[in-house]
């Protein structure tokens, strides 16, 4: 069959990706096991100890854990999002995208929750949450989007490598890979030979799944909002909290696209891969999000500042004070809502490169401007703190957070290189199909009789 | 931590009932819906000027055991009670003594505050004055619309309690709170124990490490006719404790209708506007007692400027 011939040549230009671990990758996985192992000892330290070892306190009640754990899921979220419309409006300059996309999707969804279990006093208690659930409360609802997403995600991404692990078990003896490798492939592709039939169910599923995963990832953040948004606090209770989470969550996503598109396209030499299009399509989507995102802050200030209560008072004294937060703010808001502008909206500036490093300090800044949503507020109530303990005053993470924070990203490269070997970080079969006319299986179609006409 | 209990039970309601008889006015509805058994009527007059039958209290524990409740059957209220809780501004020196007392009862470690005093200013030209805050018991708690497993919750007798066995502390409710009320336990200490089989969510005794715990307006002291540790620690009788139903509030000393305190004295509720309905009431720092400025002597230094600098906004 013709498009075999393809798949072997997609294979060969990516079989570095999937052939048996080098020296230089078993070193970079005991690396990371070292620092994902120290996190453990964190963790053990913490649940021995209490959360007094770490820098909460009865104001600030969740600190450095929530903000990673909004962050990371901004990013699965954005992930899943990004995915289904590019699949979906069947852009076709998109596809070598889609393996990143789910990849970064599911990996970050399975670390989220855990930064949000540190959170948690009790964690023997966990099962709590099974058996005695109360609807109304946010986490609640939280727990039940996290799970619905997960599932549906980890359901979606295993469609997309039905293909490739086919594709893969045609080919493994030419690859030269170990004989539970083959069998594995074998096992996973689930008899799929690209048959008609076959082809036609699985394009109608992706379809399907695409359309689901869109709104999912949408309501699924919009929920993860509310669980601040329906505090009774002044920063929080507001009704822009959802939408500002989504846009974050595709800001924070297409950023982390680029910096994880930038890595493989360096170090694994896919220039023809991730083209310079790549960047300057994704660079541009940066420049729009972050225009997006400068008007969502603006607009809350506006808001604030214009009639300004003194608990609204109070917040922004402390976001801009430069003894506190101000510096902090200062260096989130120029990394999110100016450098992606000075740097590719213009040209003098725009090289790969640069918008790779802007993708960066995007992600930075991103997380900055989380904390400054979250820590001031917690730390203003409406009965000020007068409290003569420091720690109960203000907050500041200790080492036992940063290194849990660390092990948080550890985990997501050692699982984004083990998912490497499974298959090319490519979508070998995405490739292929670019060649070929994508119908519409599952949208989109007019009624048979106007189909008919046309063709 | 219970003192023994005979000779005290049912006073609280008993000298509140005979004060509020001879004040010619009583609401009656206290006792109402206990059928059995058969037990000796009292006449005493409601607030709306009728006249109602209602049991004699007894002070025995047949009528609201006097055994603080456990587990599940601690989610129920003492029947037909509705307590409340009046805070007087213009007694307040700041003594902290309602805070020594409630951790004293509570055992509370010095910097674990179920109730704290606080220095407040309402607008730049009055005085500051001292706030003695603990949980409001909210008629439409915040903190127990939030929680996932229903650790916290509201009963019918106004409370607002924490189960430290349910409790899987994800301090959601914490903040939640907009009055700060609630603290979580940060470390372990000895007297902590899971699943102790004298826990009861009334006395929040004894408390549990990684779990949330807060003012619980102590029922168990009502059961036996006592006041709340605060009320009776407080030297100056700012605090009076009470129960809606029989309209009848006391810090101790004085007894007084609480519907009249409140309108006389121009009572309030703090950030009313917020719609949490709370149940502790105060009355404005007017003709004070003390200069504000004699609350200092009971803070350190340090802490007396973080006070003065929370303020210092409001002028």
């Amino acid at each position: 069959m013709e498009p075999t011939v393809t798949a072997r040549e997609v294979l060969q230009e990516h079989k570095s990706f999937i052939a048996n671990p080098d020296r230089n990758w078993i070193l970079k996985v005991i690396g990371l096991s070292i620092v994902i192992a120290l996190g453990f000892y964190a963790l053990i330290l913490q649940i021995v100890d209490g959360h007094g070892i770490t820098g909460m306190r009865d104001h600030v009640v969740w600190g450095v854990y929530i903000i990673n754990f909004v962050y990371v899921l901004g990013i699965s979220y954005a992930g899943a999002l990004l995915a289904g419309v590019f699949h979906l409006a069947r852009i076709s300059w998109a596809r070598p995208l889609q393996r990143i996309l789910k990849l970064m999707t599911v990996f970050a969804l399975i670390i989220g929750p855990i930064y949000i279990l540190l959170c948690i006093g009790r964690l023997d208690r966990l099962f709590n949450l099974f058996f005695l659930p109360r609807i109304q409360s946010p986490i609640i609802w939280d727990l039940i989007a996290v799970m619905t997403d997960l599932i549906f995600c980890i359901f979606y991404i295993y469609i997309t490598y039905i293909k490739d692990f086919a594709i893969i078990r045609d080919h493994a003896k030419e690859l030269d890979l170990p004989e539970w490798r083959q069998k594995l492939y074998s096992f996973f592709a689930m008899g799929y030979n690209d048959t008609p039939a076959q082809k036609k169910n699985l394009n109608f599923a992706l379809d399907v799944m695409a359309a689901i995963i869109i709104p999912t990832s949408i309501v699924a953040y919009s929920l993860l909002a509310w669980l601040f948004g329906m505090n009774l606090k002044v920063g929080w209770n507001s009704s822009i909290m959802a939408p500002y989470f989504v846009l974050t969550a595709i800001y924070s996503g297409v950023a982390c696209l680029i910096f994880i598109m930038w890595i493989y396209r360096k170090s694994q030499n896919l220039h023809k891969t991730f083209t310079d299009e790549h960047f300057t399509y994704l660079g541009f989507a940066l420049v729009v999000l972050s225009l997006f995102y400068g008007y969502f802050y603006f607009s809350e200030y506006l808001t604030d500042w214009y009639n300004m209560s003194n608990t609204y008072k109070a917040i922004w004294a402390k976001i801009f004070d430069f003894s506190q937060y101000g510096w902090m703010f200062a260096i989130g808001i120029t990394l999110t809502t100016a450098i992606p502008v000075i740097v590719i909206l213009f040209p003098w500036f725009r090289t790969i490169n640069s918008i790779a490093i802007t993708s960066v300090l995007v992600l930075i800044g991103l997380w900055l401007m989380r904390y400054i949503m979250i820590v001031p507020v917690l730390e203003t109530p409406y009965i000020p703190i007068q409290d003569a303990r420091p720690e109960y005053f203000s907050y500041s993470a200790t080492w036992i957070e940063w290194v849990l924070s660390a092990t948080g990203v550890a985990a997501f490269i050692l699982l984004f290189m083990f998912a490497a070997k499974l298959a090319p970080i490519v979508p070998v079969s995405e490739m292929l199909e670019e060649k070929e006319e994508h119908k519409l299986t599952a949208f989109f179609r007019l009624k048979k009789k106007l189909t008919t006409s046309k063709s | 931590m219970k003192e023994d209990n005979n000779s005290a039970r049912r006073k609280f309601l008993r000298n509140s009932l005979t004060a509020g008889v001879g004040m010619f006015a009583v609401g009656g509805t206290a006792l109402a819906g206990e059928t059995d058994p058969p037990k000796e009527k009292i006449k005493v007059l409601t607030t709306d000027g009728k006249v109602i039958e209602v049991d004699k209290p007894t002070g025995d524990c047949a009528v609201t055991p006097c055994e603080p409740p456990k587990g599940l059957e601690a989610r129920k209220g003492i029947p037909g009670r509705s307590f409340v809780m009046v805070i007087d501004l213009a007694r307040c020196k700041n003594a902290r003594k309602c805070i020594e007392g409630c951790q004293r009862g509570h055992d509370l470690l010095p910097d674990q505050e179920f109730m704290n005093v606080n220095l407040m200013k309402d607008n730049p030209e009055s005085d500051p004055y001292w706030m003695p805050k603990n949980c409001f018991h909210c008629s439409n708690p915040p903190c127990v619309k939030v929680c996932p497993v229903g650790a916290t919750y509201k009963r019918s007798d106004n409370t607002v309690l924490v189960d430290a066995d349910t409790c899987i502390g994800c301090k959601f409710c914490v903040s939640a709170c907009p009055y700060s009320a609630r603290i979580f336990n940060w470390t372990d200490r000895e007297s902590y124990a899971d699943n102790d089989p004298n826990y009861s969510p009334e006395t929040s005794i004894p408390s549990q490490h990684g779990v949330v715990s807060k003012c619980d307006f102590c029922p168990d002291r009502a059961r036996e006719g006592k006041l709340p540790y605060c009320a009776t620690s407080c030297p100056m009788g700012a605090i009076y404790f009470g129960d809606k139903n029989e309209d009848s509030v006391t810090n101790g000393e004085d007894t007084v209708r609480f519907k009249q305190l409140i309108k006389e004295r121009a009572g309030y509720r703090y950030l009313e506007e917020l719609g949490t309905d709370p149940n502790v009431y105060y009355l404005p720092p007017i003709n004070r007692m003390f200069p504000y400025e004699r609350g200092f002597s009971t803070v350190s230094e340090e802490k007396k400027e973080i006070m003065l600098k929370s303020i210092e906004d409001i002028k």
